[in-house]
């Protein structure tokens, strides 16, 4: 373990944005309406990184997954999005 | 006139690049490993096409913070032009050196094919020697060509005559119907506010000579040539 202590689990959520046309989510909901799941009425494809990480806190570590999402995973011209943080032991 | 074609881990136009600028438009040109951090003495840089770093997480997220691309930028800061084709336009997107950002076509296919593009302005070094209308025949070969940005970016490109190309018929009309890909406004190559910067997803590498059966791709390096 590092010199920050405590290990935690950052689950990242990717999608694009409303404004940004998704053909990929819209071939996958035809395939589900295909299939005879018609209650589909919407889909947006996107991307999951689970990440594992070290941190002093939650708080800072919701900070740094913050930038990693700005600086690398995230191009904010055509996606959002969201995350989730939780501690994995102490 | 000195150019330096950036290669990539996954660079696949980087030879094609290299050929034509050292044998059709013979000029000095060298190669920029993308780990070196000192941009050889040159007065352009080539991004090439290709799949840099297998395009994971998005195409060009990754090269763009390769170690050459700090002097790319300042290369580009300086006022000296940069050329990025297909996957180097992508670079240049995420570089933020040009506005918007690349979707997937909106086919979902790769697409690779011969497409006309309009010349849209000849105010640029690399189209300066292109009169504005003139219908160029160029290959594209991509599965994220499809050009996004939001309104407020378009019109200023628009107003600011920063659309380089917009693909068209070979007539040179601009509808939906000869876009290949969905971009917004036919937009198959722009410029910065500088305009030292070109990005466009065709390849004028592939179409400069005629045993490639296109040459239109040659003005643009003619232009570079002055």
């Amino acid at each position: 373990m590092g010199v920050n202590g405590r290990k935690f689990k950052a689950d990242v959520k990717v999608a694009l944005k409303r404004s940004v046309l998704d053909p990929q989510g819209k071939t996958i909901l035809a395939a589900l309406h295909s299939l005879g799941f018609n209650e589909a009425k919407d889909l947006r494809a996107g991307k999951h990184f689970e990440i594992t990480l070290e941190g002093r806190d939650k708080v800072s570590v919701e900070t740094r997954v913050r930038q990693f999402c700005e600086k690398l995973l995230v191009n904010p011209v055509i996606e959002h999005y969201s995350f989730e943080v939780e501690e994995l032991e102490r | 006139m000195k150019a330096a074609v950036v290669v990539f881990p996954g660079s696949n136009c980087d030879e094609d690049c290299f050929q034509v600028l050292k044998n059709v438009a013979k000029v000095e040109v060298q190669y920029f490993w993308h780990k070196e951090r000192n941009l050889p003495p040159t007065d352009l840089v080539v991004l090439p096409g290709g799949f840099s770093y297998g395009d994971y997480l998005r195409t060009g997220a990754i090269a763009r913070f390769s170690p050459a691309m700090d002097s790319v930028i300042k290369h580009a800061q300086a006022g000296r032009p940069v050329i990025g084709i297909c996957n180097g336009f992508q670079i240049l997107l995420e570089a933020g050196l040009l506005p918007g950002a690349m979707l997937r076509n909106e086919s979902l296919s790769f697409i690779c094919k011969h497409v006309y593009l309009r010349t849209e302005t000849s105010n640029s070094p690399f189209t300066r020697e292109i009169k504005k209308g003139t219908v160029l025949n160029l290959p594209i070969a991509h599965g994220e060509g499809n050009y996004f940005c939001g309104p407020e970016t378009l019109k200023r490109l628009q107003e600011e005559d920063r659309i380089a190309f917009r693909y068209s018929s070979e007539k040179g009309e601009g509808t939906r119907e000869f876009n290949p890909n969905g971009s917004v406004d036919n937009i198959a190559g722009i410029l910065n506010e500088e305009r030292n910067v070109l990005g466009m997803m065709p390849h004028p590498e592939r179409a400069s000579e005629m045993i490639l059966s296109s040459e239109d791709g040659k003005k643009i390096w003619e232009s570079l040539l002055g």
